[in-house]
């Protein structure tokens, strides 16, 4: 973990949720909304801009007020906090886009309990300074929105034929059901920890050779 | 939507299990299935809590949310916050082995999507009180069955050698996948109706 001490290290802080971090690739957090909803590419990034308000907001309210929330309630102080900015989520995207609203059901209010935003409120925005809270939110909600992207594009992709509702392979391409249906998302998602999984194996292997090298 | 009992029951149950149809309670869907004892353990409480937010969600909708519709989710949260804390009370109580097997995921059952989307699913729908019931017992059930077949899966697994780049998360992801897909099945069972 990098605990960042001055302004040069906000970087560190921002990028660490992108890639070495990733709250789905790497901790496999919030996957709950996340299989649920990327059976598109579009749906995964909708899902993704709302979590981020709500990451961001919470985040930025809960580090300001971290000196007033008494220990024993904090949680349940969070998760007020975190139900607030999704019932506005939940208003603004029933008034602006009734369509994707419609898409995305029930899974927007279910923002409240993606374990992601309270595992940061917890481990991160309660012990930091806003800036550096903000930072860490947005780093996050872009590592988030990447893999539910990600995952959205693959499985629309095979399941679909398609991307963003364009086709890709013309008539004769037979789609792979299974991918936009719910075993899909395991099955994806379960393909790409196991790439994770193998790129960090190899570059485990790299090491040891090159420690092997040096030692002879 | 068909509102006989036995289907409300059987699709929360089987045909739309919580978990491996809309992909709810995925925490401790892969947190406490290590185990096949705890898993079963962890379902019942998770019923429990099920069975409490649905009464009290019947209530909240028929005398607060009519008022003051803004406050559908905050008070949904809070209302299952404080189950959950009772019944760790109540656990910790009565089988302390029981409270630390469980741990972490205990108190995390506030977070449990499952009992949220239960909730927010029981006012949409427009279940009456036992309705509610019925449906909460249902998802909790399925939930409870997905939980311990997974677990049973993951202890075979667990002794039998698999390529170490797939261990874990991606494993259970898979075993996971092939469950859903099995559960599909019972899409056929109510095609009738």
């Amino acid at each position: 973990m990098n605990q960042a001490k001055h302004p040069s290290q906000l970087y560190a802080e921002f990028i660490k949720g992108i890639w070495k971090e990733n709250p789905v690739f790497v901790a496999v957090l919030g996957m709950c909304p996340m299989l649920a909803v990327t059976n598109s590419a579009i749906n995964g990034l909708a899902m993704g801009a709302a979590t981020t308000f709500v990451l961001v907001c919470s985040s930025l309210l809960v580090s300001s007020l971290r000196k007033f929330i008494p220990k024993q309630v904090r949680i349940t102080t969070y998760i007020i906090i975190i139900a607030s900015f999704v019932t506005i989520v939940d208003y603004v995207l029933k008034a602006a886009f009734p369509g994707t609203h419609k898409d995305l059901g029930a899974f927007i209010q279910l923002i409240v309990v993606n374990c992601l935003i309270l595992g940061r409120q917890e481990a991160f925005a309660s012990r930091n300074t806003p800036i550096k809270a903000l930072m860490d939110a947005l780093g996050m909600s872009i590592g988030f929105t990447f893999a539910l992207f990600c995952l959205g594009a693959t499985r629309e992709i095979l399941g679909n034929g398609s991307i963003f509702d364009i086709s890709l392979f013309g008539d004769n391409f037979e789609p792979w059901v299974i991918m936009i249906l719910p075993p899909g998302g395991f099955l994806m998602l379960g393909m790409i920890l196991l790439f994770f999984n193998w790129l960090q194996q190899r570059k485990q292997h790299k090491l040891q050779a090159r420690a092997r090298e040096v030692m002879s | 939507m068909n509102n006989n009992l036995l289907w409300i029951f059987i699709s929360a149950c089987l045909v739309n299990n919580f978990t491996l149809y809309y992909f709810l309670g995925l925490c401790p869907f892969f947190g406490v299935s290590g185990r096949l004892k705890t898993a079963f353990r962890l379902g019942l409480a998770t019923i429990f809590v099920m069975v409490i937010t649905s009464l009290c969600a019947s209530f909240l909708n028929a005398f607060i949310l009519p008022h003051a519709p803004y406050l559908k989710l905050i008070s949904f949260i809070v209302v299952i916050a404080s189950t959950v804390q009772f019944v760790e009370m109540v656990i910790k109580k009565i089988s302390p082995a029981l409270f630390r097997a469980l741990g972490i995921f205990l108190p995390l059952i506030t977070t449990n999507c499952a009992i949220l989307y239960l909730a927010l699913t029981q006012v949409k729908q427009d279940y009456n009180v036992l309705e509610g019931l019925i449906f909460a017992v249902g998802a909790g059930v399925g939930f409870t069955i997905a939980l311990v077949l997974m677990a049973g899966i993951r202890e075979e697994a667990e002794i039998s050698t698999v390529p170490a780049v797939i261990k874990g998360t991606a494993l259970n992801m898979i075993i996971a996948g092939l469950l859903s897909l099995a559960f599909m099945g019972f899409a056929g069972l109510f095609s009738a109706a």
